[in-house]
């Protein structure tokens, strides 16, 4: 068994591996959607508003979180409702070391850190699960932490923590703060989207969709699948603990409600469908129209008493009509686009 | 801590655990035949508790006969959630249901928190209490042990005793010999949905009759039958009953030792425990 495994790694890619990862930089859907989400995002950079940085912050939130939910949703196939354990884990984390002096590169690094660490321990055990099973143990990982950390004394219990007011200073204030965040997030976004390009068009990648396809006959060709989903789930952990910093850095304090909420989770499995779960563009569209969406019915006074009902018809129309989103809809339609499309 | 508070203790825990129990069967029913998780099973136990609420507070009738009534709505918005939400995705993968359920959710809060807001009522109904040297029971919570006791003896009759159930029995098993068999499938899903929704409704009419709610207090419940499904075994609607029993007596004696909050830390540990180590659950399911 061990033979076989050794020798499924060592065959010759047919392109040579850094010839490989090259041509993933040529590819001109990548450069598209980094153009869109960083033009996108400097705009409130150019035009310097307050106002609108805090709306294009939330939809940069929402592309980096939904871009890394997609490694294992898109990619494995693993339907995860605990993907917002790791951005609220990271985020107490994150909090707890900034408040005890910590600076936020730091801080930030620990909450990618500790959610990588939490993927890993909770990936080999669960994962073994298929399925609905799999997908209803993240529910329970995600109450289990949410409660345990309500109770949770150097986490501040039920009220959380709340930074200093001291701890904005060396940022040059906290006006000045939230703008450093902002351009973190930014990069972390696109940090993100690379990733998400990079796992799919890996070999790796290439392990994780023959694993969604079938996992049992992936198993046979040589995928060790263990391995293969534990490091998606580990890479799709990483930059929710990371953002989750940056996001209650910004807040200014942490609740257990707001750092564990499984809406926030269900919202972001919706945004990978509505954009179209598997494509690198998909969860990037899929969370910014989410957003929009959103924003644009809360503020009308005539939805506004009925967004959620409205959110909810349109989901299912297009769970029941467009069941590939937006991107996997156009890619199968027009097959051209597929190069441009990724 | 005194034996005779904990003995209050098991007792309330027991009695609200047989509720729990039709609530987790509801959801256990839907996914040993369907294969779904049904994620608007909260919000369809929020709905059967204002469904009693109104009909006692608005048109004066006893709970209990309301609560008859409650079923029989819920036995038709099931058919309806089936056929409009679930026929087109019943054999996509799993993610599709879970969003077509979870998209009936959205749709069902958002009616309810429009119509009703999310402040808690409460229904001032009581049945008396009996008291047992230090033990007092509230009559409301007996009924509800007995009614869900009730419906769970109907459930079995259904399933093992009638053509009918037998039918749901054989799809559960296996949809596509049972279609072979000349079972009209697709009816029976959405009689399964039907009668899943049905536990749900009736489970959050008894719990209106002793707890104050919310439009989104179904939520705490649907959590609640995730875990009881799996202690019970996903899948297996009279196991769910033996889970509820376990989840209520667990409720009424962790609180003796360790403070209230750390009760849902247990449940959730315990969840995941269960469906790493057993996910068929501790009495098995049926497949």
């Amino acid at each position: 068994m061990k033979d076989q495994q050794q020798s499924s790694v060592a065959l010759p890619l047919p392109a040579g591996r850094a010839a490989y990862a090259l041509g993933v930089w040529r590819n001109p859907g990548l450069w598209l959607v980094l153009a869109v989400v960083g033009l996108v995002g400097a705009y409130p950079i150019i035009t310097n508003q307050a106002a609108t940085r805090e709306a294009i912050f939330t939809t940069l939130l929402s592309i980096a979180l939904a871009s890394s939910l997609n490694i294992l949703l898109g990619y494995t196939g693993y339907v995860s409702f605990g993907h917002v354990v790791f951005f609220g884990l990271g985020g107490y984390l994150g909090m707890y070391l900034l408040n005890s002096g910590v600076g936020l590169p730091v801080a930030v690094l620990a909450g990618g850190m500790i959610a990588g660490l939490l993927a890993f321990l909770l990936g080999s055990a669960i994962l073994r699960l298929r399925g609905a099973y799999f997908a209803l143990a993240t529910i329970g990982i995600n109450e289990a932490m949410r409660t345990f950390i309500s109770n949770f004394g150097p986490f501040g219990g039920p009220t959380g923590i709340s930074l200093n007011f001291a701890v904005y200073k060396p940022y040059g204030g906290a006006a000045q703060a939230l703008w450093l965040t902002y351009y973190s997030l930014l990069s972390l976004t696109l940090v993100a989207i690379v990733l998400s390009f990079q796992v799919k068009h890996s070999k790796f990648g290439l392990g994780l969709r023959a694993i969604r396809e079938d996992e049992d006959a992936a198993e046979v060709m040589g995928v060790i699948t263990p391995r293969a989903k534990t490091w998606a789930y580990v890479l799709s952990a990483i930059i929710p603990g990371m953002a989750g910093v940056l996001f209650f850095f910004k807040n200014g304090n942490i609740e257990p409600l707001d750092a564990f909420r499984l809406h926030f989770s269900i919202e972001l499995l919706v945004m990978v469908m509505l954009g179209g779960q598997g494509t690198v563009l998909g969860p990037v569209l899929g969370a910014a129209g989410y957003q929009q969406l959103r924003g644009f019915l809360l503020t009308n006074p005539t939805f506004k008493d009925y967004q959620l009902v409205l959110a909810g018809a349109l989901l299912l129309l297009i769970v029941l009509f467009i069941p590939a989103g937006a991107i996997g809809w156009l890619r199968a339609r027009f097959p051209r686009l597929r190069r441009v499309l990724p | 801590m005194n034996p005779g508070f904990l003995l209050a203790y098991l007792i309330d825990g027991l009695l609200i655990g047989f509720v729990y129990g039709i609530a987790a069967m509801g959801l256990t029913l839907i996914w040993g035949v369907m294969n779904v998780i049904n994620l608007a099973h909260g919000p369809i136990i929020a709905l059967g508790m204002f469904g009693v609420y109104l009909l006692y507070t608005g048109a004066h009738i006893n709970p209990y006969l309301a609560l008859l009534i409650v079923a029989a709505v819920g036995l038709g918005g099931g058919f309806m959630i089936y056929w409009i939400a679930i026929h087109r995705v019943i054999n996509a993968p799993h993610l599709s249901t879970l969003l077509a359920t979870f998209a009936v959710n959205m749709i069902i809060i958002g009616l309810g928190t429009a119509a009703f807001s999310t402040s808690p009522y409460t229904m001032d109904f009581s049945l008396g209490s009996l008291t047992l040297g230090v033990v007092t029971i509230q009559g409301t919570r007996i009924v509800a042990a007995l009614a869900a006791i009730l419906v769970t003896g109907g459930l079995y009759l259904f399933l093992y005793r009638t053509a009918t159930g037998k039918y749901v029995r054989a799809v559960a098993n296996n949809r596509a010999a049972a279609e072979l068999m000349g079972i009209p499938s697709a009816r029976i899903l959405a009689l399964s949905f039907g009668l899943g929704t049905l536990l749900a409704m009736v489970s959050g009419g008894l719990i209106a009759t002793f707890f104050p709610f919310t439009i989104l207090s179904g939520g705490a419940y649907e959590l609640k039958s995730f875990v009881i499904g799996v202690l019970g075994g996903l899948g297996n609607p009279l196991g769910a009953l033996a889970g509820g029993l376990i989840l209520g007596l667990f409720e009424g004696i962790i609180p003796a030792f360790v403070p209230n909050t750390w009760v849902p830390v247990f449940e959730f540990l315990l969840f995941v425990l269960i469906l790493l180590v057993r996910p068929t659950g501790l009495f098995g399911a049926k497949r």
